[in-house]
């Protein structure tokens, strides 16, 4: 059984807010689908492996060089940041409270 | 609308020009989108993108084998200045900053983008109606979904909007509403197709692949898609395989695999008489029909919905607010993070985010994703082992025929569970196209061809063969 401490835990660290009059609505739907796939308990996975990528290419690599790109591109990837002064990029704070 | 192949001929032979192709296409947009919401949005460049491919041919150039060929994206496919939105209000304002590679490939072989093609939020659902921008509707009945999730794709194809639109595909996002709406849908192997430019959903199940009315165009689309790309590392440089088949529209010997589990008591009745009349016409053409089993299939989509949800929501983690899309300032990082995430993604691509995050967290996630890793690798074996004894298996492509618009928007898992027939072939990474094969009640129904990892050419011959014996893809709603 999800709870619903448990919906906001995970909301938490997903980084969404679940407002409060929905968290025992998104318990019960996160609940249904674990039940579903809960039956994949059923099978034997003893010794069998984990699948990533089915055509088994690994250790892809290229050379750690920077490419960089065009001017247009450049300038497309900065008129896309939500705040900005010019061409200098603004983020929130990150250790701070915006009240102190 | 007619086929791609037929456009591009003429438009090469000068018989008519790409201005002219393009203006037909974005008149039928202009009088029927209104009442299909198919696309998002048209490109302002296609015209004179057309005019450029006129130009260039008078000038004696070969300007490539899709020349003036009108062609819709997917609106989670990067083309450089347009709006790209995925369907999410997260990217409403968004503008694509470079271009997809499938972007570039397409360009360079002569077509010309004509717009953006509506869908579920960031290619979660099933029919569209995850779309910030409204469900798009199916031509065959307008009170019914077209699919999902890259409905507007297929309604584009279905509506003679466009002879081709790119879909991507990640659990059947491209063969159901391929399906539903009665037209070609191949999602192609895991790899053939980069995804350079291609807004990530689940980075181990997404493949780009065409929508068309034959599969002769899709075969075309395809050999201009295709190939190793240096910017996207899991593109695959397996060979593409005999572009001439001399077997083509001949079925002699095909080895027909039909497994068992996927024509259970209890199904629609019309879609299994449909799939396999479809079947029947491979063994009067004198192709081998095998009875199979893939004993791990009623276990594909409990693996699918544990694996999906995990990649999705970490990919989803890129929307912070900060560096593009929606942004809502909160009191501290964190309530910013929650805000922008909250008031940006909708109701399904927040419910795939919390069971994504709650299967991988700790404590569960050994019970459930390392788990549905393992059943995946299982569910591969049986697709092995059946290639042994059959060349392609042939199957239905859907559950059930398109629905009415709300009937299963309340209840996720039962839209969930209009993906039971489509994920396996993501899980084992094969390739797999939904055919047109008949209609039930007016409906469209689909054949689900699948073949083995890279051999696209077999569900080319096996569906060039259907359509030359059939005419439901002859039908336009």
């Amino acid at each position: 059984m999800i709870s619903n401490e448990q919906i906001t835990h995970i909301a938490k660290l997903a980084r969404l807010r679940v407002e409060p009059e929905n968290v025992a609505k998104t318990a019960g739907e996160l609940e249904s689908i674990l039940v579903y796939v809960t039956k994949l308990q059923e099978l034997d996975t003893e010794g069998v492996p984990e699948l990533a990528h089915g055509d088994g290419l690994s250790n892809v690599f290229r050379a750690d060089v920077a490419n960089g790109c065009d001017q247009d591109e450049r300038s497309r990837v900065i008129a896309a940041f939500p705040h900005r002064e010019g061409n200098l990029l603004e983020v929130p704070a990150v250790f701070q409270d915006r009240t102190e | 609308m007619e086929t791609a192949i037929n456009i591009a001929a003429d438009v090469r032979s000068g018989k008519r020009t790409a201005e002219s192709v393009v203006r037909e296409s974005l008149d039928a947009i202009e009088s029927g989108n209104g009442k299909l919401n198919a696309l998002l949005g048209v490109f302002s460049s296609a015209i004179e993108d057309a005019r450029e491919i006129d130009r260039r041919i008078a000038a004696g150039e070969d300007v490539g084998v899709l020349a003036g060929v009108p062609i819709v994206m997917k609106d989670n496919m990067l083309v450089r200045g347009e709006r790209c939105s995925a369907g999410s209000r997260i990217l409403e304002n968004y503008d694509a900053p470079y271009d997809s590679t499938v972007t570039t490939r397409l360009r360079a072989a002569g077509a010309v983008l004509i717009g953006r093609a509506n869908m579920d939020e960031f290619a979660m659902g099933s029919s569209t109606e995850n779309s910030h921008y409204g469900p798009s509707r199916n031509p065959w009945d307008v009170s019914r979904v077209p699919g999902g999730s890259s409905g507007g794709s297929a309604v584009a194809v279905a509506a003679g909007f466009a002879p081709i639109a790119l879909g991507s595909d990640t659990g059947g996002s491209i063969r159901q509403p391929a399906a539903l709406c009665g037209i070609v849908g191949l999602k192609p192997t895991f790899g053939r197709v980069s995804r350079h430019g291609l807004m990530a959903l689940s980075s181990s199940l997404d493949q780009i692949g065409p929508f068309a009315r034959t599969v002769e165009d899709a075969e075309l689309v395809m050999g201009v898609m295709q190939g190793k790309d240096e910017m996207d590392a899991t593109s695959s440089y397996a060979p593409a395989g005999a572009s001439e088949d001399k077997s083509a529209n001949e079925v002699k010997g095909l080895r027909v695999g039909v497994p068992k589990e996927y024509f259970v008591e209890g199904m629609d009745e019309n879609i299994k008489k449909s799939v396999l009349d479809a079947v029947a016409e491979f063994e009067r053409a004198g192709a081998e029909i095998v009875p199979i089993s893939l004993p791990t299939a009623e276990y594909a989509l409990a693996a699918y919905y544990v694996i999906q949800p995990c990649e999705a929501a970490s990919n989803l983690g890129r929307f912070d607010g900060i560096r593009f899309g929606y942004s809502s300032e909160g009191q501290t990082l964190l309530e910013s993070y929650e805000r922008s995430r909250g008031e940006g993604f909708g109701a399904e691509t927040q419910r795939r985010i919390i069971l994504g995050t709650f299967v991988s967290s700790a404590g569960y996630s050994d019970a459930f994703y390392k788990k549905a890793s393992k059943v995946r690798t299982l569910i591969k074996r049986d697709f092995d082992e059946a290639f042994k004894r059959c060349d392609v298996i042939a199957a239905p492509t859907s559950p059930s025929l398109a629905w009415p618009i709300g009937e299963k928007f309340a209840d996720p898992l039962s839209m969930y569970l209009s993906d039971i027939y489509t994920v396996s072939a993501n899980l084992a990474t094969i390739p797999a196209m939904s055919v047109p094969c008949g209609f039930v009640d007016g409906l469209p129904v689909g054949l689900q061809l699948m073949a083995r990892p890279f051999d696209e050419q077999s569900l080319y011959r096996a569906g060039k063969f259907y359509q030359s014996v059939t005419d439901h893809h002859l039908k336009t709603a």
